[in-house]
């Protein structure tokens, strides 16, 4: 098992005929990934070396079983696809565009939400989603990692692979990686996606990488302590970051008092969960859990 | 991106909501000009996106044209908690009765606008909020439903707001709300929110965060960036579409994914070094893009050491090294600069550096080693 993206995800493109569109998603497809479609309002018909393109999401889950979506057009198109891959039926969506408006992020997540749909949402702005082995959704470097148990869910594209990297210098792979993006509001949260590996048999240690911004630590701190039963590892970005600054990621502002590093790190380590100040730290840590 | 107070009310003014005449001025002359329209009595507001203007000496009551002009004079030029005034705002003086607090939040964790509410205004209201938390009435607005009537007289009842300014509250409220969304505001507060004698509630100041993300359907609001006041290093940054970010330090520091430079500037921290900014390169970050980067980082005077901490995933590393070579062809910097290079082609980009045998760039296998380094040369080892 993983989570999220595994062999039996059925992939279609939106933005598959853009120049980063095709080329990540010839990368997931060489990685093993089962790409069944791309979707180009205008553009049905064509194919992508022999991925064939429907102008609409529906057309793509009608002719090619699409199940899963990834979402690689300009910002000012994302939302709109998001919605109309959920319109056909799609419950696994996962935004790679970065720069979407966050009012509205607001109105996707509440939309989908009213639904009353199992959907995933991964991201906006974030690598993707990868279980090694299996599939690889997004632009994740995928050589660098191997198949393995420890799960990781992060804010940060780089950091994920920095932190993966460690991890695997020292002989351990992932069950999956998900990158859940440096939004405002993000589709899924920490919590959703630690849900997801606690359930999963493969994962054995859950490393969750966050940054400055927001609350999403603090609540899932809770989280862990009522309800996960794998150790979990954290790392957090940013101590050094200056209030009222956005810092790169739209979601990683500390405004006022609220959202800093300190206080996300201490609301973790209250609740029991060990956090790393450095990357190579945090693979330390999860080493020493894991018996390595 | 912050707005001015009067960049705020000009906003405000666009979706009804009601606030005092006023007018903005550079110079002296302008001021001045600009109260003998007004008339008096007006007020000389500085324009700075700091609080505490007021007990700081940055607004002042002008009586007559030789007051404007006094005030006018003392305040630009100002300096407020280290921001220097560059504009005022002159605006007619209201005759306040009553000071309200109004303000919309973007609450991510709630996933929906927060409206706060109280009548203890003019005041700090997170000083307000640890004494009273019960002075604040609270309300989220579903963004798929929008802003109701009732959503006013609710927030206004529970606030304690005077029964006879109960509807013009709300009809306030309701035009705040327009404002917050259609702009794209992650922050709108208005503190004071006023009732004068005559019973007309206005907005007697206005803070405004606007969503960047946005600022492709709203061309107008590139015209509200604060150039005047801007970091000459950030606003070079910004013409050449890089993510930086100025701070107090002397070391450079250029990484690829936001996540992992502010872990970098966390990392050189803990090393005992202080980071002069924060430069994101972006993903696929291309040789141009690196000797750009350059530039901005070295025009900052302050910068002693310079580190690259790259882990490539789609940036390749042998992209950055050429990058990295390039720049020292077009600007040879006096300063050390030490480099990790990981991931993506690193194998190529670390023997391309190697072969280009550039002066005093000193090559480090991890994070961890290339911040001890670069943190050493700024303090003036070798």
């Amino acid at each position: 098992m993983a989570i999220v993206v595994d062999k039996d995800t059925k992939l279609v493109t939106s933005g598959i005929t853009g120049r980063e569109g095709t080329f990540h998603t010839l990368n997931n497809k060489r990685y093993g990934t089962d790409v069944v479609a791309g979707v180009t309002p205008g553009k049905g018909g064509q194919d992508v070396e022999g991925i064939p393109v429907f102008n609409t999401f529906a057309e793509a889950v009608d002719k090619a079983g699409a199940n899963t979506a990834m979402i690689f057009v300009p910002p000012r198109f994302a939302a709109d696809s998001v919605l109309e891959a959920a319109d056909a039926g799609i419950d696994t969506i996962i935004t790679i565009t970065e720069g979407i408006p966050a009012h509205d992020e607001l109105r996707v997540f509440d939309y989908l939400k009213s639904l009353d749909r199992d959907i995933t949402h991964i991201g906006p702005n974030c690598p993707g989603a990868l279980s090694p082995g299996k599939a690889s959704v997004g632009i994740i470097p995928a050589s660098f990692f191997k198949e393995g148990n420890v799960g990781v869910v992060s804010r940060s594209g780089t950091l994920t692979y920095q932190i993966g990297n460690e991890l695997a210098q020292r002989g351990f792979g992932n069950s999956s990686i998900v990158g859940i993006g440096g939004d405002p509001v993000p589709g899924s949260s920490f919590i959703d996606i630690i849900a997801k590996f606690e359930a999963d048999p493969e994962t054995e240690l859950i490393v969750m990488s966050g940054e400055i911004g927001g609350s999403a630590e603090e609540e899932a701190a809770a989280y862990i302590a009522d309800n996960v039963s794998k150790p979990v590892v954290a790392y957090i970005a940013g101590f050094t970051a200056p209030p009222g600054k956005t810092m790169g990621h739209a979601g990683a502002i500390v405004s006022g008092s609220q959202g800093t590093a300190q206080a996300k790190a201490e609301a973790l380590e209250s609740k029991g969960v060990r956090v790393g100040r450095t990357p190579t730290q945090v693979a330390e840590i999860a080493v020493e859990i894991l018996g390595g | 991106m912050d707005l001015l107070e009067y960049q705020g009310k000009q906003l405000f003014a666009r979706h009804g909501v009601p606030v005092p005449q006023g007018l903005p001025a550079k110079t002296v002359d302008d001021a001045v000009k600009a109260a003998e329209e007004i008339g008096y009595p007006c007020v000389v507001k500085a324009q700075v996106k700091i609080g505490g203007r007021g007990k700081a000496g940055g607004i002042k009551v002008a009586k007559n044209r030789d007051e404007a002009t006094q005030h006018a004079e003392a305040i630009l030029g100002m300096d407020i908690k280290g921001f220097t005034v560059h504009e005022v705002w002159i605006e007619a003086a209201s005759d306040i009765d009553e000071e309200y607090y109004a303000s919309i939040v973007f609450d991510r964790s709630a996933k929906a606008p927060l409206f706060m509410l109280s009548t203890q205004g003019g005041m700090d209201i997170e000083e307000v909020a640890e004494r009273d938390p019960k002075a604040i009435a609270r309300l989220h607005v579903d963004p798929l439903l929008g802003f109701q009537a009732f959503h006013g007289r609710k927030l206004a009842f529970e606030a304690g707001v005077a029964a006879d300014v109960v509807r013009p509250v709300g009809a306030l409220l309701e035009k705040l709300y327009d404002a917050f969304v259609k702009e794209d505001a992650m922050l709108v507060e208005v503190n004071p929110l006023i009732v004068t004698k005559d019973r007309k509630v206005a907005a007697l100041d206005a803070k405004v965060t606007l969503d960047g993300n946005a600022a492709y359907r709203h061309p107008d609001h590139a015209d509200l960036i604060d150039l005047a006041a801007e970091d000459p290093q950030e606003r070079m940054a910004r013409e050449r579409d890089l993510t930086y970010v100025k701070l107090d330090g002397d070391i450079g520091i250029l990484g690829n994914g936001a996540g992992l430079v502010m872990s970098t500037l966390d990392v050189v921290a803990q090393a005992g070094g202080s980071p002069a900014n924060f430069l994101d390169a972006g993903g696929g970050s291309k040789a141009e893009a690196i000797t750009s980067a350059v530039e901005v980082i070295l025009s900052n005077e302050k910068v002693k050491a310079v580190l690259f901490n790259i882990f490539g995933g789609i940036t390749r590393c042998d992209e950055v090294a050429r990058g990295l070579i390039a720049a020292f062809e077009q600007i040879e910097p006096s300063v050390p600069f030490v480099v990790r290079l990981d991931g993506t082609n690193d194998v190529e980009g670390r023997q391309i550096l190697a072969d280009a045998n550039l002066p005093n760039v000193h090559p480090a296998k991890t994070m961890d080693e290339a911040a001890a380094k670069v943190v050493e040369l700024a303090k003036g080892g070798s």
